[in-house]
């Protein structure tokens, strides 16, 4: 039994738990085909990035292009980010620390935050918002006009050279930029430090990744794999589908940020939960 | 009539079409089209906004499945073909966008040698150049080769669309609209054009269009899609030598009574 077939059965036997419960309208279930549907098309989406990721011809260039397109022209927003964070961050942990006499604290507070929860997070969402609506955008630009119509006919397959390429840009360019956003917030985060009470740069660091662990890093980098894994394809998807012209290529930008956002959110709590159990062990 | 039959007998059958029917959410689009494209022929299909003309060469193009009925090009039936079949079979049609679709991110010679870089990997870059120089040269396009889709007219736009089909040396041309939106005079450029294709390169074509001079001027027959199926099929003169008052206002619209 293939795997549609498999899921029809799930969705089948769902319909038969709500019918006991449905209103008299129907709108009730025909919101629910509507999820149903877009579940099973999210589903072949993912399934099909996965096979033709590992199929000739490669798009080697292409992924490159987009590699910097992702990486390179995020660098000033991801700078500007990280650096005020780490400031504002220090800034803010700096009273309560003081008054419970923990001020040599901070550096670790600072590396903890950061490789864990901040670094990966707030590459993830400063990414979302700039790259997986240029993704969204473009894409839902390209499906309105014909042009990933015109790619099809003319025997290129439009899957493998713009969702392929930008997925992998973006699953490969966004733990890059983590590790980046990481660094320079805690450079911000130092430059603080040093400011109020006259830290070497080794000795901050030192202190900084005293209390990080190879757990730490590998969950922020595994992290960071994952979200840029979903803005890619949540912004490819909801690109690749767009409907309605140019009202539909807001909607797609639109909705491959928020829907991106949602998802990163959902996946951080699930990692953390995840990096707790491994961490008790 | 017996004459026409055994002549297309005689000729060789490049799209054959049977019984097709496609309907969007439950709005019948086309009900039953029986068609045959013979080699070296230009088949115009006429109709109004919304008729199915598109519909009927999007089907063709395997970009659209049809809910029944049968389509074959170039031999091969094209819903039944998987992935690479369809894909190989696309290299053999060339299909015209009404909007052109081009590559709005890529520069004219980027949007030429796209499809032909990937499709023929052994070919060298002077036989891609050359490739690329002789298509902008049939479209009398040569001084355009570096620029972007957008600083070019809407006449230049449908050139380049046409060049950027013929680079593969299609044997069916599939063009959607050619003539929308343009001026008389591009317009008969481009339909002088089409007629320099069809004999230069020897191709068949399926033209959709409501433009009747751009259908006079280069359909060998002309059909008349009306309320999903063909009711008028000939040449232009057996087409409108009718009484049929949809036929007529066809008429009278596009040459002013």
């Amino acid at each position: 039994m293939n795997i549609k077939h498999t899921y029809i059965r799930i969705i089948d036997s769902f319909y038969w738990l709500i019918r006991k419960h449905r209103s008299d309208d129907g709108i009730f279930t025909h919101k629910l085909d509507r999820f149903f549907l877009e579940t099973y098309d999210i589903h072949k989406f993912i399934s099909r990035f996965f096979r033709e990721l590992f199929t000739k011809p490669f798009e080697f260039r292409e992924i490159i292009r987009q590699s910097y397109e992702v990486g390179v022209r995020s660098i000033p927003l991801i700078t500007l980010t990280g650096f005020v964070i780490g400031v504002v961050f220090t800034r803010q942990s700096r009273p309560p620390l003081v008054e419970f006499g923990a001020a040599s604290w901070l550096p670790s507070l600072i590396g903890i935050a950061f490789v864990r929860a901040l670094g990966p997070l707030v590459t993830a969402l400063i990414s979302s918002g700039k790259v997986g609506s240029h993704i969204g955008a473009e894409l839902a630009s390209m499906k309105v006009t014909e042009q990933i119509d015109a790619m099809d006919v003319s025997a290129v397959n439009p899957y493998k050279f713009l969702v392929v390429t930008r997925v992998v840009a973006t699953t490969i360019m966004i733990p890059l930029l983590m590790l980046y956003c990481t660094f320079v917030g805690m450079l911000g985060s130092f430059m603080n430090v040093h400011q109020n009470e006259l830290t070497s740069f080794v000795t901050f660091f030192e202190s900084a990744f005293a209390q990080v662990s190879f757990l730490d890093v590998s969950a922020a980098v595994f992290k960071s794999i994952l979200y840029g894994f979903t803005i890619g394809i949540v912004a490819c998807y909801r690109g690749f589908n767009a409907t309605n012209g140019t009202q539909g290529v807001g909607r797609a930008a639109n909705r491959a940020v928020v829907f991106s956002m949602f998802l990163i959110f959902a996946e951080e709590l699930l990692i953390v939960q995840i990096t707790h159990w491994i961490a008790a062990f | 009539m017996k004459n026409e039959d055994q002549q297309s007998a005689i000729k060789e059958t490049v799209i054959s079409i049977r019984g097709l029917h496609k309907s969007f959410g439950g709005i019948p689009v086309l009900q039953g089209i029986d068609l045959d494209l013979f080699k070296g022929e230009n088949f115009v299909v006429l109709g109004r906004s919304g008729s199915g003309k598109s519909v009927l060469i999007k089907i063709i193009a395997g970009l659209l499945k049809p809910d029944a009925g049968t389509v074959s090009v170039l031999g091969q039936q094209v819903d039944q073909l998987n992935d690479k079949e369809l894909q190989a079979l696309r290299l053999r049609l060339g299909f015209i966008f009404q909007s052109s679709a081009l590559y709005d991110s890529m520069t004219i010679r980027e949007n030429l040698e796209f499809s032909m870089v990937r499709n023929f990997k052994t070919l060298s870059t002077k036989e891609v150049d050359r490739a690329v120089d002789d298509v902008l040269d049939a479209v009398g396009l040569k001084d355009k080769i570096n620029a972007m889709p957008a600083d070019l007219s809407g006449g230049q736009v449908k050139r380049i669309g046409i060049a950027r089909t013929l680079i593969l040396h299609p044997e069916i041309m599939l063009y959607d609209e050619p003539t929308a939106g343009l001026d008389p005079i591009t317009c008969t450029e481009i339909i002088e054009l089409i007629n320099e294709v069809q004999s230069r390169f020897n191709t068949s074509s399926i033209i959709i269009t409501h433009d009747l001079t751009c259908a006079k001027e280069t359909g060998d027959r002309i059909a008349m899609l009306q309320d999903g199926h063909f009711t008028r099929l000939g040449n232009f003169g057996e087409v409108f030598d009718t009484d049929d008052i949809r036929v007529k206002r066809f008429f009278d619209y596009n040459f002013i009574k």
